[in-house]
């Protein structure tokens, strides 16, 4: 039975880590993407969410096997609710990179445009969040997973500061209206990219410690 | 920029058996045990003070410090020899009875001390039931044993044998499937329905503390969900003291859990605590059933 239970968590890690790598992948994609104006890998993007869906759903029914039939309890209950959590998180961060890409096709068919620098800087910052928050699951790290949720709000200065740039543009330029629509709709994806992986950084945490740190400020 | 992301290095460690405590006690030494603030929060129904016990020369308790909440269901779980049923036994003294048994400290049921010499045991007794492993129906009536302790105290009243007989039955859950045949003998019952009916003996007394010595153990799945259920019912009418080997019955019927190992006092804490984010790692590992 122990032996068994042990099996399962690590292939329930395997799991989410391959579902982790996918979501990392999918919103470098889009970035790289947005950057380039590259409709054709933004493409690629919408299309291989699918894969990211349907592994979402094979590990959530992997974690209410290990529920129904082991029973876990502390370290091993903390991990496979934990897993529940952030498998969840991380399909909603591949629906986000998906709606990225979906602007981005916007983009690069619409008439040229400029992207605010601001959104380079918030959409680096963010794929390092996503990255440490992942490496944090993996090794069970919450030195890591604090350290990410003191990063977003860095996030959320860029896409305030975005926001005010595409009101301005607005102003300046009404005929832009629609592009810089397009780039505050980004921005605000990629905040909440950040704010995802903020979760998954808090899951992190209870997973470690037991501790739910949720709705209360960084430490 | 980075563009393209690298699969992550996956580290899979076998997970640890933490051992420092358990190599301390394992050669010898003693530890602090872990007692949660809200156990200490609670009204005592039975102090055990700094309790000791040696079977001969072999120590088998060593200094337990735990206060039984009253009304509350307390589990003791831990490895095989770590103790458990002992100090089960001690809380009514049946170590007594063991030629070679050697206590020091004290256990206090309600404020009066359990082992002071002038203690007449026979009287301490009935202050506390006690179920053990294997079903013990007495070979009389289903009727006869529940109000077996209230014969021998000299109560002969039918009016108030009657009333005891029933709430006694009702309150272990088993009103319904005797009523009709409560002077049949008490052998002719199922497993689970004979180990109810010790139940119901049990608090036909009214115990100031319920002593369960792995109850469930002989029954079957379905005779273990209705003892578990009754204890569940137990709570908050009486003081329980659990020993169980099955981790899962533990955290379903008890409110607080006490960790064993080798006869000490690892942890003890509220069942919640215990089963999802126990103080010590060591805990960890036996709940997640990493060894013992």
């Amino acid at each position: 039975m122990t032996k068994h239970i042990e099996r399962q968590i690590e292939q329930l890690k395997e799991r989410i880590l391959r579902v982790g790598t996918l979501v990392e992948e999918a919103i470098s994609k889009s970035i790289t993407a947005l950057i380039n104006r590259d409709a054709h890998l933004a493409q690629r993007v919408m299309a291989n969410d699918e894969e990211i869906d349907r592994m979402e759903v094979e590990v959530e029914e992997e974690c209410l096997k290990v529920l129904a039939l082991y029973q876990p309890v502390a370290a091993d209950l903390r991990f496979v609710v934990a897993v529940l959590k952030i498998n969840n998180d991380l399909e909603r961060m591949g629906d986000l990179a998906k709606n990225i890409a979906k602007r981005v096709s916007q983009l690069a068919a619409g008439k040229p445009c400029e992207l605010p620098a601001e959104i380079r800087t918030m959409a680096m910052k963010t794929q390092e969040m996503v990255k440490q928050c992942l490496d944090a699951v993996v090794n069970g790290d919450p030195t890591l997973a604090r350290q990410v949720r003191e990063e977003d709000d860095a996030v959320d200065l860029d896409r305030q500061k975005i926001r005010r740039r595409v009101l301005q543009g607005i102003k300046d330029d009404p005929d832009s209206v629609e592009n810089l629509l397009r780039i505050n709709s980004v921005s605000k994806h990629i905040e909440r990219i950040a704010d995802m992986a903020t979760n998954i950084a808090e899951d992190v945490i209870y997973m470690a410690e037991g501790e739910i740190v949720r709705h209360r400020a960084s430490d | 920029m980075q563009t393209q992301t690298q699969p992550a290095q996956l580290v899979v460690d076998p997970p640890a058996v933490p051992t420092d405590r358990l190599v301390a006690v394992a050669a010898g030494g003693e530890v602090a045990a872990e007692v949660h603030d809200a156990v200490l929060r609670e009204t005592p129904v039975l102090e055990i003070d700094r309790f000791n016990l040696w079977y001969g020369a072999k120590q088998a308790l060593h200094r337990i410090t735990m206060p039984v909440p009253h009304g509350k269901v307390t589990a003791l779980v831990g490895p095989s020899g770590c103790g458990k049923s002992t100090l089960l036994r001690s809380v009514n003294r049946l170590n007594d009875l063991v030629q070679s048994v050697r206590i020091t400290g004290d256990m206090r049921l309600s404020g009066d001390s359990i082992y002071d010499p002038r203690m007449d045991v026979i009287e301490l007794r009935k202050r506390m039931g006690m179920v053990f492993q294997k079903p013990n129906p007495f070979p009389m009536s289903i009727y006869e044993n529940v109000v077996y302790s209230l014969r021998i105290d000299g109560e002969n009243s039918r009016a108030v044998l009657d009333e005891v007989c029933e709430l006694s039955l009702r309150g272990a859950a088993l009103w319904d499937e005797v009523k009709d045949r409560l002077h049949d003998s008490a052998l002719g019952l199922s497993g689970g329905q004979q180990q109810r009916l010790c139940i119901a003996r049990a608090i036909a007394a009214e115990p100031e503390v319920l002593l369960l010595d792995e109850p469930c153990s002989a029954l079957d799945p379905i005779a273990t969900g209705k003892v578990e259920d009754l204890i569940q019912e137990l709570r908050g009418r009486y003081s329980v003291l659990i020993v169980t080997h099955n981790m899962q019955q533990a955290s379903r019927t008890s409110d607080y859990t006490a960790f064993m190992y080798l006869g000490r006092l690892i942890e003890y804490g509220p069942t919640t605590e215990i089963f999802t984010k126990p103080i010590l790692r060591e805990t960890e590992a036996y709940v997640t059933g990493r060894f013992g």
